[in-house]
């Protein structure tokens, strides 16, 4: 048992990420001496676009900006916005479908497939591309391997969109130490460096989401006191409503229907969203779009933007009063608001959050980075570098379970501070009945028709007794992830009683590992090659602080057969160095490093001899 | 869980604590391990069974705890010290959510003491409300009927009933301090009872109160 001590020496030191893994950019940080810091790719750029596509040749996935080009010229190789799809299941995105170039495969009844090429992918599968693409660029900055990340989340996403982000993070090859909610990671970055006091309420209006966070912060500890959101209102959708006008307005004067040619559509997007963007700096800008030999150019005044996206802008209100109502408190009793998403931008949702907090919301973190640098704070809390901040956040939504006539009856409130656990007792209602059958709902409405289905939980292997003698105590666990796990025991016996798992979207463990295991495939050969690389640079060390060695008078003082040996497994290491097999390489290191205990003591007795003697060394 | 165990072994390091002392802490006092959480709020948090509670000290005891429990502190620890952390700070949380309202609290300690606590006793309208309840009733039912002239009357009723929510919040803190104060299970039982009584007049208020304003705003709506 003390081998723990062991184990848990090992994993210190290394580095943990933050990532931000967002609908429109990923970006990823970590803690350095001086704080969290965003690491940028090779070329400098601290986002990464979250868009992927298959090569033309179908081996490998480019991602990223490279990727963006390829929206327009393979639109049916290339996916975006992915993350509006994480842990959904087909009936729910037949709307997100009609306005995203999204092609669903065949046989997605059960689990989600998009078309990409000749491959078919699930949403947590093209998300690891990304996050495979944000280790490497970590990698690559910080010169080591790293396997362990915090990735943030909407704090509105439920329990199947956080268990698909995790998965994500398993096929990418990173163990997912915590999942964060994306305001509250914001709130560490921005509390960081004020060390502030107060009710502080974190508006964060992104590319695909909506989150509102009101948070106490008090002597380090932060304290989600109420959240609420949209896990489908952000950007995009200002984005989809201007692309839909100048399409239709395109389509009258060109004399011809574009609304179905991809290429078209993704040109006419990204020009629309140039003039977004620009709309947040000057009072006018124009649409300009070139394709097919034909040219389009309309001016769009920030007047009339605003008149367009009021709705959407509106939308946001609602969640935020319900947040402030749940968490007791007034718009009069918010010390300060926290911008934070691209979305943010945009003068007109600036004025709707001054309105509605009668107070200035803060711009000076870059809206864009905060998320990740707070991911980077989080990661540190884990790892323990960071011992004076704790996050205490919620679940936000309520989590109950389905009872007669359809209704459901909640078990843990929205809102409650996660972890969060509730107990309840099932009894069978049949005489020998073996099997009890729970299904469990997100949400915050009466029937379970108007709930989210999370899983159904099945209770097997029941002793067969007469009617109402079993008695089941089911506990439903909350983590600080937000995830549910349920575990039941019998009451009479005590025993732990199995449960078997049916999640009513997003995929099993076994699929989840097959996808893993295909993923390392290609990754291994990599992976095998660093491991080479990184015993022969260990190599290189040693050998040449050996041969530095023997200039030292020490190196005399031994006898000749201790000589011998220092020199027998400098050769073996020197023979298996160009070997390919890093293990191999590593027990050569280590027989080396026994042979020359000696002469390191010896050495180091001389000098502390020396030393002694006032001698300069 | 191992709570009820008159002596206490250490899981990570063997030692057994004095049953006292392990019932007190939460860490072994020899290796500084966490143990397997109690999951009686009282005893978590070290306080004894009042039921008037500082409120203030609460919050201060329940971000001291989170500091030393949270699974965030454990990441770089052993597997079964982070199933603890996560056990112990569910229930911290869940402790906490029902130590700081009053309502919870109350249902809390009556369960303990074997009193039946639940949403279906509150379907009895309680005696001395009955002439009241009567004639909101009437009211809501010509509301739903389309007559709005009895709004100002109900408005007026809802009022009422706020009124009475307080003055019961009022008996209620009197409760807690006068079964704090009993001596001998028979005043402390005497106690429970009337909080009871008073609990379930005042769910039963809460309940009108929201009915009144759901018809309020979907006629408004």
């Amino acid at each position: 048992m003390d081998l723990f001590q062991i184990d848990f020496g090992s994993q210190a030191g290394k580095k943990v990420l933050g990532i931000d893994l967002g609908t429109t950019n990923s970006l990823v940080a970590f803690m350095d001496l001086t704080g969290p810091v965003v690491i940028p790719d090779a070329a400098g750029r601290n986002m990464v676009p979250s868009i992927v596509s298959l090569s033309d040749d179908g081996h490998s996935y480019i991602v990223g900006d490279e990727a963006r080009a390829r929206l327009i010229t393979r639109p049916g190789h290339s996916v975006y916005s992915v993350k509006r799809l994480m842990g959904r299941g087909a009936a729910d995105i037949a709307d997100e479908v009609k306005l995203f170039p999204f092609k669903i495969a065949e046989g997605s009844e059960s689990v989600l497939r998009l078309r990409m090429g000749d491959r078919t992918l699930t949403p947590p599968e093209v998300s690891a591309q990304v996050l495979r693409r944000l280790k490497a660029n970590a990698e690559a900055y910080l010169g080591e391997p790293v396997s362990q990340a915090v990735i943030t989340v909407p704090a509105y996403f439920n329990d199947a969109q956080r268990q698909a982000t995790k998965d994500a993070g398993r096929i990418a090859g990173l163990e997912v130490l915590r999942l964060v909610n994306e305001p509250t990671a914001a709130s560490l970055a921005y509390g960081l460096d004020k060390r502030h006091e107060g009710v502080i309420a974190v508006y964060d209006l992104g590319g695909g989401t909506f989150d509102i966070s009101i948070l106490r912060l008090h002597e380090g500890i932060f304290e989600v006191l109420a959240t609420n959101g949209d896990t489908h209102l952000g950007g995009d959708d200002i984005d989809n409503r201007l692309l839909a006008i100048a399409i239709e307005d395109a389509s009258s004067e060109w004399g011809r229907d574009i609304s179905s040619i991809g290429e078209a559509v993704q040109t006419f997007r990204q020009a629309v969203i140039r003039a977004k963007e620009a709309l947040s700096f000057t009072p006018e800008a124009s649409i300009e779009v070139s394709y097919g030999g034909k040219t389009y150019q309309r001016s769009l005044t920030r007047d009339h933007l605003e008149a367009l996206i009021k709705d959407i802008v509106d939308r946001t209100l609602a969640p935020c009063r319900q947040a402030l109502r749940d968490s007791g408190l007034g718009p009069d009793q918010i010390d300060e608001v926290v911008l934070v998403g691209g979305s943010t931008r945009i003068p007109l949702v600036r004025q709707a959050v001054r309105n509605l907090f009668k107070s200035e919301p803060h711009t000076d973190l870059n809206p864009d980075e905060v998320v990740a640098l707070g991911a980077a704070v989080q990661a540190a809390i884990l790892s323990g570098e960071v011992q004076d901040q704790l996050l205490l956040d919620v679940t936000p939504l309520s989590l109950g379970i389905e009872t007669m006539g359809g209704v459901v009856t909640k078990l843990i409130h929205r809102n409650s501070t996660i972890p969060a656990s509730a107990s309840e007792v099932f009894t069978t209602s049949v005489d020998g009945q073996k099997h009890v059958l729970i299904h469990v709902l997100q949400g915050e409405r009466e029937l379970v028709k108007d709930c989210r289905s999370l899983a159904r939980f099945d209770l097997k292997d029941i002793d067969p007794l007469p009617a109402g003698m079993t008695r089941i105590e089911v506990r439903f666990l909350i983590d600080a992830n937000g995830i549910l796990a349920v575990s039941a025991r019998d009451v009479r016996t005590g025993k732990e009683q199995s449960v078997e798992v049916k999640p009513s979207y997003g995929l099993t463990d076994e699929q989840v590992d097959a996808m893993v295991k295909e993923s390392f495939e290609k990754a291994e050969e990599d992976f095998r090659a660093r491991q080479v690389r990184e015993a022969r640079v260990e190599a290189d060390t040693i050998l040449s602080a050996v041969e530095k060695a023997k200039a030292n008078d020490a190196w005399l003082a031994l006898a000749g057969e201790e000589r011998g040996a220092v020199d027998l497994a400098v050769n073996h290491l020197l023979a298996v160095y160009h070997s390919g097999d890093h293990r191999l390489i590593l027990d050569h290191i280590a027989k080396l490093d026994q042979a020359t205990v000696r002469l390191a003591e010896t050495m180091m007795n001389s000098a502390v001899q020396d030393a002694l003697k006032g001698t300069k060394i | 869980m191992s709570h009820s165990k008159e002596e206490h072994h250490c899981w990570n390091c063997g030692e057994h604590s004095p049953s006292q002392r392990a019932a007190r802490s939460l860490f072994c006092q020899f290796c500084n391990t966490l143990q397997a959480p109690s999951p009686d709020y009282y005893r978590f948090f070290s306080l004894p069974k009042t039921l008037a509670i500082d409120d203030e000290a609460l919050q201060q005891t329940f971000y001291q705890m989170s500091r030393l429990l949270h699974p965030d502190r454990y990441g770089r620890r052993p597997e079964r010290e982070r199933t603890y952390s996560l056990e112990a700070t569910a229930i911290l949380n869940d402790g906490y959510r029902v130590l700081k309202d009053p309502v919870r609290r109350a249902e809390y300690v009556l369960r303990e003491n074997g009193f039946q606590v639940g949403e279906q006793r509150s379907n009895e309208v309680p005696a001395e409300l009955l002439e009241e309840v009567f004639e909101l009733n009437m009211m809501l039912d010509e509301l739903k009927a389309g007559d709005g002239g009895v709004i100002a009357q109900l408005e007026e009723a809802r009022g009422r009933f706020l009124a009475m929510l307080d003055s019961i919040d009022t008996e209620l803190d009197d409760e807690f301090r006068s079964h704090d104060a009993a001596s001998g299970d028979d005043a402390r039982m005497a106690s429970l009872t009337a909080i009871r009584g008073i609990l379930h007049r005042r769910r039963y208020i809460r309940n009108l109160v929201d009915e009144v304003d759901r018809q309020l705003t979907s006629r408004n709506a």
